[in-house]
């Protein structure tokens, strides 16, 4: 094979993925997902892990079933992390030191509640308004806890990473809200194609519901509070959808120069063909009503694919079940695919089933994308049982299609103006 | 070094520190022949010392009230800064510009609400059902707004918002690191063509008891009153002594920012991040590797920019490798003179070595017993930062020359 096999249209490396780990409410690993997820199975639940007794919403896709050391969001999202991280190693057939950089989109974390009220008590009283964090730096005083800090330190999770699987330099933990994911992947893909390495991990993780992350969405109506039955709540495209459902979930992809995984003899799961993002200065949390900035998210990522928007035979769409954003994504979709998005291009959302795994969505999401071209099956949109007349979509309805897909566009659109579209393809031309 | 059409250049600087806002304030610290002791503020929060944020007319930069009013300080101050740097470079009202830049935010998180958060411990402290009680306050108490203005991404959301930097928007997160990586990611993008010109930055406000309070989980504050960086001993704490920063700067490639005609402050070199083992010697064999970035530099003129937290132990180790790896080098602690900045940390050195090398500046002792006076003008100078708890990073920049 002549080198320029290994390169794209505008000459850069081509990148594989060749190693995918993912956990979500639905379980953990890539099977088990997968076969929730065609069978079209909701992982949304009841919440228990704190009491939501008088709170308007009381369901997510928490994942319940990992094994912390310590019940905060630090562990979770480590623990998922690290899980799916050792899960898309070994399907890339690679062990010991990874040698390549960490690219990983984190959740921002704060210290839990319970160690607040915990200070509370061994501190001294109240003496005036708005005094707390007085007191509780009298009583850290008399007693230091480097694990109260390390809990609320944004570079724990990925210093953890480094050293459990060797990882080069100084990994990036990167939020870009519900795009973060998105953005991880993008990392990666730009580090291979300057040339600063053949490989990159990249890993996206949530693990932060607590009553409060939950509360404060609420607080901006962002969530669905069709809490009964919870499967049913999350309903991407339906006219009567009403919010998202917070979930958890991580999800891992290795990328390749292709060049350096056929070297290798390592398995292309798929090709990483383009990234595009487009910051939006709208608003704080609404996209521009005429999708500018989704529009040019997602024509920047076919541009850098080098491939026309006919190539796309799925999306898989960022598709939220918030009133806002379907309605904005569909415009945005409309806009570069015109009338063949009506019936000619299967798009659905993974939300329905696993709910917003916000900051892990868009990875979590792509480990899907590759895996519904290899088994050439759609996931179905669950839940859609009362269309949105305004949103024109071939949605896969509440049942999975077999399909041969040879290109995928990703969307993830987040508060605070951040998107980012990926395109992913089965073969490298 | 011959010049590059792809060499990564500062052209816009957006500063903010205890010395002052912009650069005008800390061109004078730069190039004065003695400096002052820093303003300092050991009363707020006794008994641990700040470098206090200087009075700002935040209109300046953020002209909306309404804007103004869905921030809290900390976005604040990173959108003021930012919208210094664009400025600076002349970008400001370049609509075309700002919506072509790329933009890479390092960040915290931003400010809780403290009544909020005593309220609710002080009712625990009556009620044994504290999950409910948390749910019934904060359901009542928490403002949709703060919850924004806490966001560690909404720093960025906003600077696209009030000065419509919308090419892309990425946020980094990691303490000091996160600011390393941010320059690290912008530097190697333009570099290799992928982007043309770049925001780059972050703040941080030390005057915040929930950030302080994280800190003291290990000790890691100066008590009393403040010292000189390397002077500064356990009897006092664990010498590290936090200051409010806002440090953007915005990066172009060379022929982007000659096509505009633009002033360069400075050209980066190099630049690398690591991380790892502290212990046997660990950081001192990195750190011995990253400034073979600057090996042959010549000692004169060079002025090194340490980042250094001030933490008794860690501060003592850095200086000791870059005396033996940059012999003659003028070394300076800047955190000594404008507090520690965690994510804005490295940016801030890079920010002020570019105003060195700009000037030609003999950059005055900050630490008289510990610093030695520059014998020439900065033409090159390395900036240092090694996190408080992890990560190292170091800069090469030259003058323009």
């Amino acid at each position: 094979m002549t080198n320029t096999a290994f390169k794209d249209h505008l000459g850069r490396p081509i990148i594989a993925v060749t190693g995918m780990g993912v956990i979500t409410s639905l379980g953990q690993g890539l099977a088990d997902n997968w076969a929730a997820l065609t069978s079209g199975t909701s992982g949304i639940h009841k919440i228990e892990r704190f009491p939501t007794e008088g709170l308007s919403t009381r369901i997510s896709g928490t994942v319940d079933f990992i094994a912390i050391p310590r019940p905060n969001a630090v562990e979770r999202s480590f623990a998922m992390a690290r899980e799916t991280t050792t899960e898309a190693l070994a399907q890339a057939g690679l062990s010991g030191d990874f040698e390549g950089p960490l690219f990983l989109a984190a959740p921002p974390v704060e210290p839990e509640w319970s160690d607040r009220f915990e200070l509370a008590d061994r501190a001294p009283p109240p003496q005036r308004d708005g005094d707390a964090y007085d007191r509780f730096l009298t009583a850290m005083r008399q007693r230091p806890d480097p694990v109260f800090l390390e809990a609320a330190q944004f570079g724990s999770i990925s210093e953890r990473l480094s050293d459990h699987f060797g990882t080069r330099g100084l990994p990036v933990t990167l939020s870009t809200a519900c795009a973060s994911g998105a953005t991880a992947i993008q990392l990666g893909v730009e580090a291979i194609r300057q040339g600063r390495t053949d490989r990159a991990l990249t890993v996206a993780t949530d693990g932060s519901v607590s009553a409060e992350a939950l509360i404060r969405f609420s607080l901006l109506s962002a969530l669905s509070t069709q809490n009964d039955p919870p499967e049913k709540a999350s309903k991407p495209f339906s006219k009567d959808r009403d919010g998202f459902v917070i979930a958890e979930g991580a999800a891992t992809l290795v990328l390749e120069s292709l060049e350096s995984a056929v070297a290798r003899g390592a398995k292309v799961l798929g090709i990483l063909k383009g990234c595009g993002e487009k910051a939006d200065h709208f608003h704080r949390t609404r996209s521009s009503p005429d999708g500018g900035p989704a529009i040019a998210t997602i024509r920047a990522a076919l541009a850098d694919a080098g491939i026309g928007e006919d190539a796309i035979g799925y999306i898989n769409a960022h598709g939220t079940s918030t009133p806002e954003n379907d309605k904005m994504e569909y415009g945005a979709m409309l806009s570069v695919f015109g009338e063949r998005l009506k019936d000619g291009i299967p798009c659905s959302s993974n939300k329905s089933m696993i709910g917003h795994t916000l900051t892990a969505a868009g990875a979590v999401e792509a480990v899907f994308s590759i895996q519904t071209m290899l088994t050439g099956t759609l996931p179905p949109t669950i839940n859609y049982t009362n269309p949105d007349a305004a949103i024109q979509l071939d949605v896969v309805p509440n049942v999975k299609r077999d399909a041969e897909v040879k290109a995928v566009l990703s969307n993830s659109f987040g508060f605070g103006g951040q998107n980012a579209s990926l395109v992913m393809t089965r073969e490298p031309a | 070094m011959s010049k590059s059409d792809n060499d990564v250049v500062i052209t816009g600087i957006g500063i903010v520190t205890c010395q002052g806002v912009g650069k005008d304030a800390h061109i004078s610290l730069l190039t004065s022949s003695e400096v002052a002791a820093p303003r300092v503020d050991a009363e707020r929060f006794k008994p641990y010392p700040i470098h206090p944020m200087p009075e700002i007319d935040w209109s300046q930069q953020i002209a909306k009230r309404g804007d103004q009013r869905q921030m809290e300080n900390w976005q604040r101050l990173g959108v003021f800064a930012a919208g210094l740097a664009l400025d600076d470079a002349g970008l400001k009202d370049n609509a075309e510009a700002c919506g072509t830049m790329d933009m890479i935010v390092a960040a915290g998180g931003g400010e809780r609400d403290i009544n909020v958060d005593t309220l609710i411990v002080n009712e625990g402290l009556k009620r044994n059902d504290r999950e409910q009680l948390l749910n019934e306050k904060l359901t009542t108490e928490l403002r949709p707004t703060l919850f924004l203005a806490q966001l560690s991404n909404l720093m960025a959301g906003n600077i696209s918002i009030v000065h419509k930097v919308t090419g892309s928007s990425r946020t980094f997160m990691g303490e000091e690191a996160a600011g390393i990586s941010a320059v690290e990611t912008a530097y190697h993008r333009i570099k290799s063509g992928q982007s043309t010109h770049s925001l780059v930055g972050g703040a941080f406000v030390a005057e915040r008891a929930d950030i302080i309070l994280l800190v003291e989980g290990i000790r890691a504050h100066a008590t009393g009153d403040w010292h000189p960086l390397w002077s500064r001993a356990i009897e006092n704490g664990g010498g590290m002594i936090m200051g409010s920063v806002g440090a953007f700067l915005v990066l172009e490639s060379r022929t982007n920012a000659e096509a505009r005609g633009a002033h360069i402050y400075a050209v980066i070199d190099d630049i690398e991040g690591d991380r790892g083992r502290r212990e046997d010697r660990g950081l001192e064999t990195r750190l011995g590797r990253l400034a073979g970035l600057a090996s042959d530099l010549p000692a004169s003129d060079l002025v090194v920019f340490s980042g250094s937290s001030g933490l008794v132990d860690l501060a003592a180790r850095e200086r000791a490798v870059l005396e033996s790896e940059f012999p003659g080098a003028a070394i300076r602690g800047y955190g000594g003179v404008t507090g520690h900045a965690l994510e804005a940390q490295f940016p801030l050195g890079l920010a002020l070595a570019a105003l060195a090398l700009d000037t030609n500046a003999h950059v005055p002792a900050f630490d008289k017993d510990h610093e030695k006076p520059m014998s020439g003008g900065a033409t090159h100078a390395v900036v240092t930062t090694v996190g408080y708890i992890r990560g190292e990073g170091l800069a090469v920049l030259s003058g323009n020359a």
